[in-house]
């Protein structure tokens, strides 16, 4: 079995409010695999995606990136981890007032002192990586374009030519289609597809429909109540063991999660 | 039950609106009683109003060529003070912005000591300013950037709290530093705005400006004061006229780049 590039220990996340987001969570995934989260709003999906890279920090146990500590990671060291980890949200989160170049540049920054992308001297290798990103989005035309005068398609794959551009070995993407129309969702999905497969990278996503699940996942994971209640291959997935993620009529936990 | 409910007797009669109407003219004519105002005064000293006007409809235009050189440095006065009080804001607005900086204790410390400053009068940072300084344009520089730094800084943070948090998640999970989060995220969502502000607050200040000179903080003021002083109306008539022009043609000038900035 290869190395796991991402791995839950036991880990456990209460908010401050009371509220349970993560119970006893163990979950290896190996590189290449493109995992797809469901479960019903308020499962823990976005509270599991965002532990991976500390955009929300944990209670308990520990989460580890390649072998190393996120959790435990502060300063440089956390920032070097969050690079290799692209984010894709729901509301593409790119800036509206500034133009596709930057807004793909900026998912570069990581790698350069304060100074020189203070001042945008990004190099021309840089440059030419953030056109290439775009091609791959299939929006190169839109490089000077103003990020607001995007649809809501375009600027999600904006976002996913952002992520390119960090270099990640892992994209994560927390309900990356929740705000767009179903062709628009074809395309951004496909793109999150050729990406895992071309370029090998690891994607998580967070999804609520079951066909899109299991058409794009190769490993479908299930979460109730914070719990990880259910974790199968693609190809040994049943319609009714989604359904049932859905219903709330799985078998005890420990049976359904996959070793 | 589905009917309309009958309202009360408060409700009918707005008891609630009358009442406090009631107490806010108890308050209005008690203080004007206590404080002696008295229109009498106004009304029979009318004429000597007539008097000061009639002499001012012949405004000794000569004199124009004398004010130009103060009317220029009334402009950069407040454009200095206003370029310095603006880049003295910046830092405390960003420290001062619960975006920013997510430790309550050091924003409401920062902002606490913003508020001080917003609460001095530029009228009296002026009188401080020509007692430290001496009687000249410094003393105007100096008090229309401590002014323009405590209505900026608010203005500034104000608008740093109120953009669209989500670049800063994604700028953060991308591995970027703080200052790379705020030169990439938050300044391209604020940079018209604040461009806005300090035409704003220029506009302010080159109108305050023309009465700092009043307490001998250079500029039209000293000139103004000067010509009221010596009953010379028709003098004050042409600075008041020139002050008109320049304040009307700067603001007209700030409105139009600010509609832009949209």
């Amino acid at each position: 079995m290869s190395k796991s590039i991402i791995e839950f220990k036991d880990v456990s996340k209460i908010y401050s409010n009371g509220t349970l987001g993560l119970k006893d969570v163990n979950l290896t995934v190996d590189p290449g695999e493109f995992v797809v989260i469901v479960g019903l709003s308020g499962a823990g999906k976005s509270t599991l995606l965002r532990s991976i890279n500390q955009l929300q920090t944990i209670s308990e146990g520990d989460v580890l990136i390649d072998g190393q500590s996120i959790v435990k990671a502060r300063g440089k060291s956390l920032r070097e981890l969050r690079r290799s980890i692209g984010m894709i949200f729901q509301n593409f989160n790119l800036v509206k007032q500034s133009s596709v170049q930057r807004n793909v540049l900026s998912g570069r920054v990581g790698y350069y002192s304060t100074f020189k992308s203070v001042f945008g001297l990004f190099s021309k290798e840089d440059k030419q990586n953030a056109v290439d990103a775009l091609k791959r989005v299939s929006l190169a035309e839109k490089i000077y374009t103003r990020a607001d005068q995007l649809s809501g398609g375009q600027q999600q794959r904006v976002a996913i030519a952002r992520t390119l551009i960090q270099n990640p070995k892992i994209i994560l993407a927390d309900e990356p289609i929740a705000s767009l129309d179903p062709l628009t969702t074809k395309l951004v999905l496909d793109d999150l597809k050729s990406i895992n497969e071309e370029l090998g990278i690891t994607v998580m996503v967070n999804l609520h429909s079951k066909e899109l699940a299991k058409k794009y996942a190769t490993r479908i994971i299930g979460l109730r109540a914070g719990e990880l209640i259910y974790d199968k291959k693609i190809n040994e997935v049943s319609e009714v063991d989604l359904d049932q993620i859905y219903n709330g009529e799985t078998a005890s936990p420990k049976e359904a999660v996959n070793e | 039950m589905n009917e309309i409910p009958k309202r009360t007797i408060v409700q009918r009669f707005h008891l609630v609106f009358v009442f406090w109407l009631v107490v806010f003219l108890i308050c209005l004519i008690g203080s004007s009683i206590i404080t002696g105002v008295n229109l009498d005064l106004l009304v029979s000293n009318i004429s000597q109003f007539f008097e000061l006007l009639k002499q001012m409809v012949n405004p000794d235009w000569g004199y124009s060529r004398y004010i130009i050189q103060p009317l220029l440095e009334t402009i950069q006065m407040a454009v200095i003070g206003t370029s310095l009080g603006t880049l003295i804001a910046l830092p405390f607005s960003f420290i001062a912005a619960r975006t920013v900086i997510k430790n309550k204790y050091v924003t409401s410390v920062i902002r606490f000591f913003l508020n001080l400053m917003r609460t001095l009068p530029d009228l009296l940072l002026a009188a401080l300013f020509v007692a430290i300084v001496g009687i000249g344009p410094v003393a105007g520089v100096a008090t229309l950037t401590v002014f323009s730094f405590a209505m900026i800084s608010k203005l500034f943070y104000e608008t740093i709290e109120t953009i669209d948090f989500g670049p800063i998640d994604a700028l953060t999970t991308s591995g970027a530093n703080k200052m790379q989060v705020i030169v990439f995220a938050i300044v391209p969502q604020v940079i018209n705005q604040f461009i806005s502000y300090f035409l704003y607050t220029f506009e302010i200040n080159v109108r305050a400006s023309t009465i700092l000179g009043y307490l001998g903080a250079g500029g039209i003021g000293v000139f103004l004061q000067r010509s009221l002083s010596s009953f010379r109306y028709d003098q004050t008539a042409v600075i008041i006229i020139a002050i008109f022009v320049v304040v009307l043609i700067i603001d007209t000038l700030s409105n139009v780049l600010r509609e832009k900035l949209r």
